[in-house]
């Protein structure tokens, strides 16, 4: 093989994702509407190819291609598997709400696969312009995704809103990068790094660069002070693309800030390390707080996010392997009970009606007592309750934060997990105590409820055996750094 | 002699013999131009059973000058609801590309004004700046029929603009060179080594769009007098009309000039037993524009729709297409063909 | 050199220049064209630099098409000149305050203390092209962000098609290949008829003769 060719080879996924996602876009100029259903199939083929690639092509070592701005290793593959079962999942749930909106079309199938490649990319980049384009390619994707449904109104005014403020975070990323590029000379990840553990003399222009890098992350990521547009655009968007923003790129978001804080900028640790405290700190308590008095379920379920990426957030307290693996732990829990949360409010709405109100939850024990248990099971996994899977993720962060010394701050979060129980246990009381609003029969295809179960009851069972997940996560930070 | 006068102006020497050397281009060019009038009048007259002008000088030879007066002594009207400083702006932008354009071609081996590397991208930078000048005209004469032309234009211009980059690309692609002097070198070897023959598809959509980009018949929506009634220049007079037909007439000369050099071998003799010399260029080029007149006599007016269906949906995937099958080609044994 | 010197004045002074008149001309018109102006000015610094691919793209690209296709809707937009300017001045303060951050940031930043300080270019040989060495760098270290850019890229043009493109019931289109496919029997039908005289009429005009 020619340096090209294992270039290539190293990025296969990547290339089958782009160019099916082209396919697709093809195909559909030549599909009649109700032949449709091919360019679905396509893209969970799409899916499932790039597993066995993904799959098939792991070694455990690291290996750089494209001059060392792409790498191919266990961290990266891990999470790349883990996106295409996000993604499978989002497009089981999104079938039949995407058919009633008359918005079952290619592009959208396209857009998602091309996010996909993008949130790829984030994963594997090792140079500042590749993982920027890759975020890039991601956003650029989202922000079409989200106006999608042209003529609703919410939705074009989330994507605007979207598509503003994330223009802003990339301009502060990008001038991060620069003032980082300028500072060491280079964009390589790992001369960056490099660089930075040899000389230490510009520290002040480099923690000006970092501020910068920080803040655009943590706009992607949607911590506090940069949370403002994650509540509109969970609500505004269309709630499959909600689901897709709320759990896959989250963990494009994660490898993002692996690549860049701690592959890059580890030797700054005790800089950023205090910025994220803080914006941890302030999402867990301004997140749960206000979440409290939504009354809109996507809306609750966006601040809630802005708390679970506080929890993320005490992950990166620590550098060390275990604080990083409970990190990805923490973030890979999080996406599967998003997945299961919005899986419910898609399986409640029917043609003309999105079932994103808390009230529209009430009474669902006698609509549907296996669905109602489902959400409960999801709800309290959000909540931190034993034995679900989110109890784990939460307890595993906060030791790992408590390990690097951050008593005062793991106690506060542990308070604010309390009140942010309150709402979580408050939609369970609806469903069982309260009577319902309609009566309607809940109308799904088998596929969708079958994943949503399987979905649902995995939070229960990997809490039950959090160390098939833990160790996954263990394995892929301790094999990549 | 020129010791003598390089001792004559000492340090400011290279700045003189620059200005002589571009006045040596514009000057025939101006000339040219000029005849370009009488000979599309002519052409168009035989073509269509007439005798065209005759009455100034014999065979009607000292027409263009005579037009050149009138056209002088005419009075420039500025329209009171216009935009004074762009509506004369625009002539001005209008007819600087297309001579500016000139400083890279090269007429021969050795003679060429800049011999620049990018010669090719430079030309192309150039042609796509000579659209403001008909936007700024459209719009700086505030009215209807203007700015309709100038919108006409710029978008028919914008999107041949594309096709033409690349069906340059693939000029660029065989001659491995930006520069025009090593286009036309590495086209030696007669006839069948230039690369109209290769490049086929790419010259016939080269010729085609460089008729679009000079809005010219059956192009010329931005004109088109039984519709808007003159486009984008209905609102000038004198001479300031003149300079926008000096520049269109430039522009065909330049667009004529470049087919025959990435695609007609410029210089070079189509038989070996002939040598290479500029005659022949300007038999190349001539035979060209005699093209553009015999489209204008034959052709009639395409519809606006059609016209940006041409471009984007036909001519554009053409040309990509050609890329892809020179770039492949290029991989397999016959890659000599394509070079 | 100083005539070097004397051109990149000349040519930061324009650009400034117009840089300024872009936010401060009232036309939104001429403020493009000014920004045209700023493009070109800036291409021409770029080849002073020596990188006349770049100086001749960004005047092929942002002169050539961005800035023709933004003067389009420009000068078919009705702008309320009056209503854009209200409250121009009142953001002076603070727009005042973040550019004078900004600059001094930026001395300090390029004052070139802080910055790693890369080696003087080397004079290239006088048959270096720039173009073809930008070339092989882009194809070769750079492939992955340059193919993944131009991935972006088609993301955006079917973002914006699947945003704008709306199927009009009510367009009067018709469509050239079914105009060219048509064959002269599906427009004209070919009737035989018998030739036939007139009896009556020649009768009649036998009978006028004298």
């Amino acid at each position: 093989m020619n340096a090209l060719q294992s270039d290539l080879f190293s990025a296969l996924p990547e290339l089958w994702v782009l160019s099916m996602a082209m396919v697709i876009l093809l195909l559909d100029l030549f599909l009649k509407p109700q032949q449709r259903i091919l360019i679905y199939l396509a893209s969970q083929l799409t899916l499932l190819g790039a597993g066995v690639l993904t799959v098939v092509t792991h070694v455990p070592t690291v290996g750089y291609a494209f001059n060392a701005m792409f790498v191919d290793d266990t961290l990266s593959d891990v999470i790349k598997v883990m996106m295409y079962i996000g993604t499978s999942l989002i497009l089981v749930y999104s079938r039949q709400y995407l058919q009633l909106r008359g918005m079952f079309r290619g592009e959208f199938y396209a857009l998602v696969l091309f996010s996909l490649a993008g949130m790829m990319v984030m994963a594997s980049g090792q140079h500042f312009l590749t993982l920027y384009i890759g975020l890039e390619l991601l956003s650029l994707s989202l922000y079409a995704l989200v106006a999608l449904d042209r003529d609703n109104v919410r939705a074009t005014e989330a994507a605007m809103k979207y598509f503003v403020l994330g223009a802003l975070a990339s301009g502060m990323l990008l001038y991060g990068m620069s003032m980082l590029y300028g500072a060491t000379g280079s964009l390589h990840i790992s001369e960056v790094s490099s660089r930075l553990m040899n000389g230490g003399d510009h520290h002040a222009v480099m923690v000006l660069g970092l501020v910068f890098v920080v803040a655009g992350m943590a706009f992607k990521l949607g911590a506090v002070p940069f949370q403002m547009w994650i509540p509109d655009v969970y609500e505004g968007a269309p709630t499959v693309v909600t689901l897709l923003i709320g759990s896959v790129t989250k963990l494009a978001a994660f490898a993002f800030v692996i690549r860049l804080l701690i592959q890059g900028l580890a030797v700054l640790a005790v800089d950023w390390q205090n910025m994220l405290v803080i914006m941890a700190v302030l999402s867990i308590a301004i997140g749960n707080i206000t979440a409290i008095v939504q009354t809109n379920l996507k809306r609750m379920l966006a601040y809630s996010t802005i708390s679970h990426i506080g929890f993320l957030l005490f992950g990166f307290m620590s550098v060390s392997g275990n604080g990083l693996a409970s990190a990805f732990f923490y973030i890979a829990s999080y996406t599967i009970m998003s997945l299961a949360a919005f899986g419910v409010i898609l399986l409640l709405s029917r043609q003309g009606f999105e079932a994103d109100t808390l009230d529209d939850l009430k009474g669902l024990n006698q609509r549907s007592p296996w669905y109602a248990f489902l959400m409960m099971i999801t709800m309290f996994s959000m909540a931190g309750i034993p034995p679900t899977l989110g109890f784990y993720a939460k307890f595993t962060v906060l030791q790992a934060a408590l390990q690097a010394g951050y008593l005062w701050v793991v106690v506060f979060a542990v308070l604010m997990a309390a009140i942010g129980a309150y709402y979580y246990l408050r939609i369970v009381k609806l469903m069982y105590f309260d009577e319902p609003q309609d009566h309607s029969p809940i109308v799904a295809p088998f596929g969708m409820k079958a994943a949503l179960s399987v979905n649902a009851l995995s939070l229960l069972a990997l809490g039950l055996l959090p160390q098939i997940l833990m160790s996954i996560c263990a394995y892929a930070i301790v094999q990549s750094l | 002699m020129m010791e003598s006068l390089q001792a004559l102006f000492g340090s400011s020497w290279p700045v003189v013999w620059t200005l002589a050397k571009i006045v040596a281009i514009v000057l025939p060019l101006m000339i040219a131009i000029a005849y370009l009038t009488l000979a599309e009048r002519k052409v168009i007259g035989y073509m269509q059973v007439r005798i065209g002008p005759n009455r100034v000088g014999y065979f009607g030879l000292l027409q263009p000058l005579a037009d050149g007066i009138k056209l002088l002594m005419k009075e420039i009207i500025v329209p009171t609801a216009s935009n004074k400083g762009l509506f004369l702006l625009g002539p001005v932008l209008a007819i600087a590309p297309a001579f500016a354009a000139w400083a890279v071609v090269p007429f021969d081996a050795t003679l060429v004004l800049a011999d620049i590397d990018a010669g090719l991208l430079y030309i192309l930078a150039m042609t796509s700046v000579a659209v403001y000048g008909v936007i700024i005209a459209g719009w700086a004469s505030n009215s209807k029929y203007a700015f309709l032309g100038s919108l006409r234009s710029a978008a028919q211009i914008v999107s041949y603009e594309i096709a033409m980059g690349f069906a340059l690309v693939g000029v660029l692609m065989s001659a491995n060179s930006l520069n025009l002097g090593k286009i036309v070198t590495a086209q030696a070897g007669g006839f069948w080594h230039w690369y109209w023959l290769p490049l086929f598809p790419l010259f016939i959509v080269y010729f085609i769009s460089a008729v679009a980009e000079t809005n010219r018949a059956p192009f010329d929506v931005a004109e088109g007098e039984s519709e808007i009634v003159a486009g984008f220049h209905v609102e000038y007079s004198g001479m300031a009309f003149a300079v926008f037909f000096l520049a269109e007439y430039a522009n065909i000369w330049l667009v004529c000039m470049l087919a025959a050099l990435m695609f007609l071998g410029g210089w070079l003799s189509p038989v070996p037993f002939l040598p290479d010399s500029i005659l022949w260029l300007f038999l190349k080029v001539g035979f060209l524009v005699f093209c553009f007149l015999w489209f204008r006599a034959t052709f009639p007016r395409y519809r606006y729709d059609q016209i940006m269906r041409l471009g984007w949906k036909v001519f554009i995937p053409i040309t990509l297409v050609w890329i892809i099958v020179v770039g492949a080609m290029m991989q397999t044994p016959w890659a000599y063909l394509f070079h | 050199m100083i005539f070097q010197d004397f051109v990149f004045y000349t040519l930061a002074a324009i650009l400034l220049i117009a840089g300024l008149r872009v936010i401060t001309a009232r036309n939104p018109v001429h403020a493009a064209l000014f920004l045209v102006l700023a493009f070109f000015t800036a291409a021409g610094i770029w080849l002073l630099l020596e990188a006349e691919f770049l100086a001749i793209a960004l005047v092929l690209v942002y002169v050539g098409a961005v800035m023709v296709l933004f003067l389009f809707v420009v000068m078919m937009l009705d702008i309320n000149l009056d209503r854009l300017r209200e409250g121009f001045w009142s953001y002076l303060p603070i727009a005042a305050v973040v550019g004078v951050l900004m600059a001094v940031e930026m001395a300090l930043v390029l004052s070139g203390r802080y910055f790693i300080e890369a080696a003087a270019p080397v004079a290239k040989p006088a048959g270096y092209s720039n173009t073809a060495e930008l070339g092989r760098v882009l194809y070769t270290d750079y492939l992955l962000p340059f193919e993944l850019a131009a991935v972006l890229l088609l993301v955006a043009i079917v973002a914006a098609i699947a945003l704008t493109l709306r199927e009009r019931k009510d367009s009067k289109f018709i469509d050239p290949a079914a105009q060219v496919q048509v064959k002269r029997n599906d427009r004209v039908r070919m009737v035989s008829m018998p030739s036939y005289t007139e009896p009556e009429a020649e009768q009649a005009q036998q009978e006028l003769k004298p």
